[in-house]
Order: C-alpha cells, then sequence, then structure tokens
C-alpha cells in the first residue's frame, strides 16, 4: 500500500477544504490520531472525507513507548479502533516518552539508551503492534540534551529495535539536522548509516534557533519552511535508499495550502529521478 | 534532585526528568543546568498553556492574555493529567478558577469556563439522531407523561444563580467585532449547548428548563420532569419549553420508553 504513496502533507483544520479537493499525484496526509479520538463530531467526519480521497497516515505523540510503563490501555484501544474506522497507510510512534505516572506531558522527553530501555521500547512497541495488528514505524528524536549513560549508539539502538519488535522506521531527517547541531555529530554520517531497508516513511519539517541561545541551539519548532540544510539531507538520503513516502510537517506559523504543496512537489521532484531508476 | 546518573533505572530517569520539567526557578544536576533542558520545559508549559487558550476562549477573551497565562501555569502545575488528548485537555478549569484567588473578584468567571467547557465536550460527543415532534405527538396524555426522554449525546446545559454567565459566555464566544454594549441585566441565567449536526449550537435555557433537562437526563418520566420544572419556576410553560427542546433536537430519537 504505501507504495503508492509520495509526497503528503501533515493535515491541519485550516485546510480542510484545500486538502479534499487535493489531486496532486502521490498526494497523502498524516494526522496526529490523538486530535480524533472523539466520540463524533465534525473532525471526525471531516477525516473520514478526507479518507475517502487520499491515503491517510497516523502519526501518534502520546503513547510515551519510551516509559518505563506499559501504554495506557485506553489510548491504545482509541488508536486501535480509529485504525480500524480510517485503515491508514502508514501508523507511526516516536522513540521518546512523554506520558508517566499519571502525567501527560505535551512533548517528546529523551532517555539514555541502555539495554532496559531497549527492551522496554521492544515491549510497548510490540503492545502496539499486537493491538493494531500491524506493523509500525517509529521516528528518531530532536536531541537538546546530553544524556550520560547512553549505552548505544542511536542508530544501532534503532536497528536493534526494529530487528526486535519487527518494527520500521519514520527518519526524521530535520530531527537529525537539529540534533547534530546541538549536540556536534555529522548529520551526513547519521543519515547515510540508517538501514534503508527499515525506513517506512520520512519526515522534512523547519526548525527555529533558540532565540537566546542563536544557531548554538536549534528547536524542532515545524514553524518555518524546511531549511537548505535539511533539503540536502534528504536529497543524500533519496540518492542513497531511493524514493520513501515523505511528508512536510508545519504545526504553527501555517502558510497557505499551496505554500506547502510547493514544499511537497519539491520533494516529490528530488524523488522524481530516483522512481525512474527503480521503475 | 535531577537527572544525572548513568546508572539511574529508567523509571528513576523519568522520575527526576520529570520533576525537574515542573521545578520552579534553577535546579542542580547535570540535565537540568544545560540551555536545552529549557526547550523541553518550554515546550511542555506551552503546550498546556496554549492548549487552555484554545479550549478556554471565552475566558482569555474576558481577563486577557497577560492574567489568563498566569492563572494557566498555575492551573498547569497542580493538575496533571494522564490524557495526551490537548482539545480536551483542562477539564477542572471551572473548578480551578472557583478557586482561585486572583479571581475571586470575578464571580462569574467559573461558570463562564463551565460553557466553554460544554462546546469541547458538546464538539466531540457522540453523534446521535435527535428525536422529533411527531413522534411525541403520537403517544396518548397518559403515555406522554410516562415516557422518558434521554438528553442527546451532545447536550450540556447549567443553570447560573444570579450571575448573567451566558451573556457574558456568548458576547466573548461568538465575539466577531460587532460588539454588543448593552448593559448586562445581572441576574441569573441557564445555557443549554447542543451539537444536533456538524456544529455546536447554543441557546438560552431558564431555570425550568435546566430543572427539566436536570429530570430527564436522571430518567424521570415527563410528568416528573415538568413537575421539576415547575417547582423551579411556578410560571414554566412546560408544552413551549418542550417545543423548543424538541426543535434544537436536544433529545435521542431512540429512547422514547413508556
Amino acid at each position: 500500500m504505501t507504495a503508492t504513496l509520495g509526497a503528503g502533507l501533515a493535515l491541519k483544520p485550516a485546510h480542510y477544504e484545500a486538502a479534499l479537493s487535493c489531486d496532486a499525484d502521490g498526494m497523502w496526509f498524516e494526522v496526529h490520531p490523538e486530535n480524533y479520538y472523539a466520540d463524533g463530531g465534525p473532525r471526525l467526519a471531516w477525516l473520514e472525507a478526507i479518507r475517502s480521497r487520499h491515503p491517510v497516515a497516523l502519526h501518534g505523540v502520546g503513547l510515551s513507548l519510551a516509559s518505563a510503563s506499559a501504554p495506557d490501555p485506553a489510548h491504545l484501544g482509541r488508536l486501535a479502533a480509529l485504525s480500524g474506522r480510517i485503515a491508514p497507510a502508514i501508523v507511526s510512534e516516536h522513540m521518546a516518552w512523554s506520558a508517566w505516572r499519571g502525567a501527560a506531558y505535551p512533548d517528546l522527553l529523551p532517555f539514555p539508551r541502555t539495554g532496559e530501555a531497549l527492551q522496554r521500547l521492544v515491549d510497548n512497541v510490540g503492545r502496539m503492534q499486537d493491538a493494531l495488528k500491524r506493523r509500525i514505524a517509529i521516528e528518531n528524536p530532536s536531541h537538546y540534551l546530553r544524556i550520560e549513560g547512553h549505552a548505544w549508539d542511536e542508530i544501532d539502538f534503532m536497528a536493534e529495535l526494529a530487528r526486535r519488535s519487527g518494527c520500521g522506521l519514520l527518519l526524521d531527517v530535520n530531527n537529525v539536522h537539529v540534533g547534530a547541531r546541538n549536540l556536534g555529530y555529522d548529520a551526513a554520517a547519521y543519515i547515510d548509516r540508517v538501514p534503508a531497508s527499515l525506513i517506512m516513511e520520512v519526515h522534512l519539517a523547519g526548525h527555529t534557533p533558540d532565540p537566546v541561545l542563536g544557531q548554538a541551539l536549534l528547536i524542532d519548532s515545524h514553524d518555518a519552511p524546511v531549511a537548505p540544510e535539511v533539503w540536502a539531507l534528504y536529497a543524500r538520503l533519496v540518492a542513497r535508499v531511493g524514493p520513501r513516502p515523505t511528508l512536510i510537517e508545519r504545526d504553527d506559523h501555517l502558510p497557505e495550502f499551496a505554500t506547502l504543496m510547493a514544499e511537497r512537489a519539491r520533494a516529490a521532484a528530488l524523488m522524481a529521478p530516483a522512481r525512474m531508476e527503480a521503475a | 534532585m535531577t537527572p544525572s546518573s548513568a546508572l539511574l533505572s529508567l523509571a528513576d530517569f523519568q522520575d527526576r526528568f520529570a520533576e525537574a520539567l515542573l521545578a520552579d526557578g534553577d535546579a542542580d544536576g547535570r540535565l537540568a543546568t544545560q540551555p536545552g533542558f529549557a526547550v523541553h520545559r518550554n515546550t511542555v508549559m506551552k503546550g498546556w498553556v496554549d492548549a487552555l487558550a484554545a479550549n478556554y476562549p471565552s475566558v482569555l477573551r474576558l481577563v486577557g492574555e497577560a492574567f489568563f497565562r498566569t492563572a494557566a501555569v498555575a492551573y498547569a502545575r497542580m493538575h496533571p493529567t494522564a490524557d495526551p488528548r490537548l482539545w480536551c485537555y483542562g477539564a477542572g478549569y471551572a473548578d480551578f478558577l472557583a478557586t482561585y484567588a486572583p479571581a475571586a473578584a470575578l464571580a462569574y468567571l467559573p461558570g463562564v469556563a463551565r460553557l466553554d467547557r460544554y462546546w469541547t465536550e458538546a464538539h466531540g460527543a457522540a453523534s446521535a439522531p435527535a428525536l422529533d415532534a411527531v413522534t411525541l405527538a403520537s403517544l396518548s396524555p397518559a403515555q406522554l407523561a410516562q415516557c422518558r426522554l434521554a438528553p442527546h449525546p451532545s447536550a450540556r446545559w447549567a443553570w447560573s444563580a444570579g450571575q448573567p454567565v451566558y451573556t457574558l459566555w456568548r458576547r466573548n464566544r461568538e465575539a466577531n467585532g460587532s460588539e454588543d454594549s448593552a448593559a448586562l441585566d445581572w441576574q441569573g441565567e441557564g445555557a443549554m449547548l447542543l451539537r444536533p449536526g456538524a456544529s455546536v449550537t447554543w441557546r438560552s435555557l431558564d431555570a425550568a428548563g435546566c430543572a427539566f433537562m436536570d429530570a430527564c437526563a436522571q430518567g424521570q418520566p415527563l410528568g416528573m420532569a415538568a413537575a421539576a420544572a415547575v417547582a423551579a419556576d411556578a410560571h414554566a410553560d412546560i408544552a413551549a419549553l418542550l417545543a423548543v427542546l424538541l426543535q434544537d433536537g436536544a433529545f435521542i430519537a431512540t429512547h422514547i420508553e413508556t
């Protein structure tokens, strides 16, 4: 099913009408399922209308798979119900935690990549895949902090998570760039090392420099166009692994739909030669 | 204590990280003192405050950005929720405002917040076909008195004694430039919010109407609900009230029990 996905857009309520009537080749949309965990109402109706015209991917932010506890069964149940209702093209979640001891934090939080954390993720990804009866993709995080106690390199950690759980990866190129700048590693080398066979989806988004620290601290803010450095990393990735379903994410300072369509057209254009080669 | 040790279990790491996220001022420890820790702190608090602002637009408009933000931060620190859905964040905000000292002079504020909350609840409530007047018209007066009307899943109503909460809420919720500057009639008001179709609707509902809906929600037969309405207001016109409620779609079609 994912073979038909080209470049897509994160769907925002302000763009519902334009999204519905969009007929670009390979178009698809992605949403945070949490926004549609309702008993009924217009949002759910809109999502079903979009789904009747386009492939839709569910990109969860609330399951907290990297917690030292199982995901909230109620939320996993809601995700399974929504997944059954709209038959998503891809379901993904984050390699992060956000819920702990009865509190849900609206952020994707880091953790030391230890053997214990790996096993927790394997178990929780397994619970999610069992509940959904499908393979999911796990997204690499943005990094702002130097955390002591990492026993694993991030790519090795994700590859091992994929090997043990059967999940795939959602490679967020902007997260790689932001993390590389903040922690001082080589983004291109990272991009070159991610196992091609595991990449189910790619994310592209904009970031902003910290208002005080500037370029020394980049923030994965999703409120700006995709940066030139991130486009370069994406082109490098596509040249190596070929076309993959690619999503433009924009959550804040939302521009006109046409502006986002121009960004997704650029991603589609970068994939076109690779697509012809693959054909 | 803040997270710093390589030897922590994942649970200990999360405990310390979560504590540092909400800690006041400068925390010690090698994680929380990194500039990047502020990114997580800001993201978390901004997520909560922005969600409250989105979910309580009438409160925000009444009190202004600065007051709202201070109150929202206080609420967020005191009321963690396990629910990651930001569109339903702040279920207890009206109750919080009732005890929030800086808002003590704004006696109407919790009531206004409650109507904002009702909008959110109505918006995401289950869909259901509404009962129409024709169905009821086929019943004999005796059957009518015994039948039980179930409120629509999206129906929310409240009476606010002594406060023109509905007018305050509506003026701020509907705010579209054409300001209604008529003087407030400072007396009790009730309101009902409902989502019979694709969008949330609202109307004023007097004390008798609220008592009537309360009785229906408790599963009382129509005769008892009418009695409750008359008890709330001796001059209540039950036929007119029922006609209005049916026209709005306040009851579920499939729950006529006689």
